[in-house]
């Protein structure tokens, strides 16, 4: 399992001659630090620094929308009763289900007429409208196992179901906000599909995007002409898994815990 | 205030069930928006699109049947088809298998066993571009660590990407390198099980085997369910690795589902046949799985039914 990792990173320290070399070495003889900014600002190819831009600023704004909308709506099916409410629950728990693959047709031609193509919109717009699926159910689990009582308080003192929602739920609800925080920002880095449908202009792309478009640059698909460096492209590569790792690293226990609360039922 | 309360009274959405429902879907409204703008509005324009032959540049045609009637003599739409059956026939079953035996092995309480849960699951959050950049690498014939792997233990190489027979062995095997959400949500299973079952078996006389089979397996099969259910869906969806590591070939080889609706929509602009392409993939996942809480679904042992 962490063979494929190392022979990642020691590739990207190759020598491009190393890379050839067989048996393969395994700590690379001399350490070539020289293929990272040789990768990431190469002449063939945009450099990786814009496509950084771009998929930071995606992934902000999805941040926001994710957090903002999915809690509010989490908030409605943890925490008030009304008519229609396990209806719509139930529609929450459908449409996490459904292969979006097949809408992408339609979706692109929905873009197309609101003129969002080549834009960041179709990245972030409907990340405001519910925060996904998946990341409702995962406040609202969360959101039930946060005392009733502390609501009950505030209700007696005058506040309305908003200032519970914001002032009470929120603070209390961060352990679950940072699972969705973290989920949204893998989803966002990772993202691959959403950024070759919508984004045409390479000034545009975004890391993973970028990523493929330095591979095709560089040679790597095996095809005749032109070397393929394959010690750029695992410099690149490695240079954008750093950030998951490290998000992952840092954020370790609250991330599991999201993992683990998606996969049981509750 | 009272004039905005006098009107709502008239309206009989003054008293406070009427209140609680308005805030209700006053809270859950950017969801129903959602579902209306981004999932009916699509729905309802795949359904139109079936019927027109459209470039998205030129106006849209109706053409009756026509998209529909096409598919049954697409060979490349029998072979995607086949192509992602086959993938989905191995991968899944043999995920499912091998990311359990996984979790067993690591819900035991050794030191420094976190370690390894981390290693096992980091594989599962690699960007898909990244994975696909660096198994491009790993099963190059030349110089892949795989061939040289086979080379050091006598063994000819393979040529993975360039053999028809090899390319869909090779991406499964790929897929068996993301297995790590999969195994972290058997291992929350797992240290679900209280110990007391396995005691009560151990004074039963059970060996390993027979507490796996009458305790683990039970008491975990709507885990093994949820992963399988999750599986399938995911699996008939990939498209990364073929798009990016073998283009679809060799002849043809990975061209999965999604690649080549992906190719019919937006490389041949064929928009209305891409919609019915859409639409056969939608059928067969959701009628899998339906079939797979008809008939598996009845096999799940839950503990507390409520």
């Amino acid at each position: 399992m962490a063979l494929p990792f190392l022979w990642m990173v020691s590739s990207s320290l190759k020598h491009e001659l190393h890379i050839f070399q067989f048996p393969p070495q395994i700590i690379p003889n001399p350490i070539r630090w020289l293929n990272y900014p040789e990768a990431l600002a190469n002449p063939n190819a945009m450099p990786f620094h814009i496509y950084v831009k771009n998929t930071v600023i995606i992934v902000i704004v999805r941040e926001a929308a994710v957090l903002l909308s999915a809690s509010f709506c989490a908030y409605g099916f943890a925490r008030l009763r009304f008519v229609g409410r396990d209806i719509w629950f139930g529609i929450v728990l459908a449409t996490m289900m459904v292969p979006y693959i097949v809408l992408m047709v339609p979706t692109y031609v929905l873009f197309a007429r609101l003129q969002w193509i080549d834009t960041f919109l179709p990245l972030t717009v409907p990340w405001f409208f519910g925060g996904g699926a998946f990341n409702i159910f995962l406040l609202r689990q969360f959101f039930r196992t946060i005392p009733e009582e502390l609501a009950d308080a505030a209700r007696i003192d005058g506040c309305n179901e908003y200032a519970i929602y914001a002032r009470i739920l929120m603070p209390l609800a961060k352990p679950g906000l940072i699972a969705v925080a973290i989920f949204t920002f893998i989803d966002g880095w990772n993202d691959f599909m959403g950024p070759l449908l919508y984004l045409n202009s390479p000034e545009n792309y975004t890391v993973a995007l970028g990523l493929a478009l330095f591979r095709a640059a560089v040679g790597g698909f095996g095809s005749a002409g032109g070397r393929s460096r394959w010690d750029w492209l695992m410099a690149a590569s490695t240079a954008m898994v750093i950030p998951v790792i490290l998000v992952f690293f840092a954020l370790q226990r609250y991330f599991v815990k999201g993992v683990v609360m998606t996969g049981l039922k509750g | 205030m009272s004039a905005i309360n006098q009107r709502l009274s008239s309206w009989g959405l003054n008293s406070p069930a009427a209140r609680r429902n308005i805030t209700g879907y006053i809270f859950i409204s950017p969801f129903i928006l959602g579902v209306l703008i981004w999932f009916l509005v699509p729905a309802a324009t795949a359904g139109w699109l079936t019927f027109q032959k459209w470039n998205l540049i030129t106006a849209p045609r109706f053409v009756g049947l026509d998209n529909i009637e096409n598919l049954f003599e697409d060979e490349l739409f029998l072979q995607s088809l086949k192509v992602t059956t086959m993938y989905t026939l191995v991968a899944v079953p043999l995920g499912l298998v091998l990311s359990f035996f996984i979790a067993l092995l690591l819900n035991t309480k050794i030191r420094g066993i976190s370690i390894y849960r981390t290693i096992y699951y980091l594989p599962s959050i690699v960007p898909a571009v990244a994975s696909a950049v660096l198994w491009a690498f790993i099963l190059n014939s030349e110089f892949g660590l795989l061939n040289a792997g086979l080379r050091a233990v006598g063994l000819p190489k393979i040529l993975w990407l360039q053999e028809p027979e090899w390319a869909l062995p090779a991406l499964i095997l790929m897929s068996l390198w993301g297995l790590g959400a999969t195994m972290v949500i058997y291992l929350a299973g797992l240290q679900g099980i209280p110990e007391v079952y396995y005691e009560a078996a151990e004074i039963d006389g059970a060996g390993a085997g027979n507490k796996l089979i009458h305790v683990t397996i039970p008491l975990l099969s709507p885990v093994i369910f949820f992963n399988l259910v999750m599986g399938i869906i995911a699996s008939f969806q990939i498209f990364t690795a073929g798009y990016l590591i073998t283009s679809g070939g060799p002849q043809n080889a990975t061209l999965f589902y999604v690649l080549y609706l992906y190719r019919a929509g937006f490389l041949h602009l064929k928009m209305g046949y891409a919609a019915a392409l859409a639409w056969v993939l939608f059928i067969i996942i959701m009628g899998l799985t339906v079939l797979i809480f008809k008939y598996v679904g009845s096999m799940i042992y839950y503990e507390d039914t409520r």
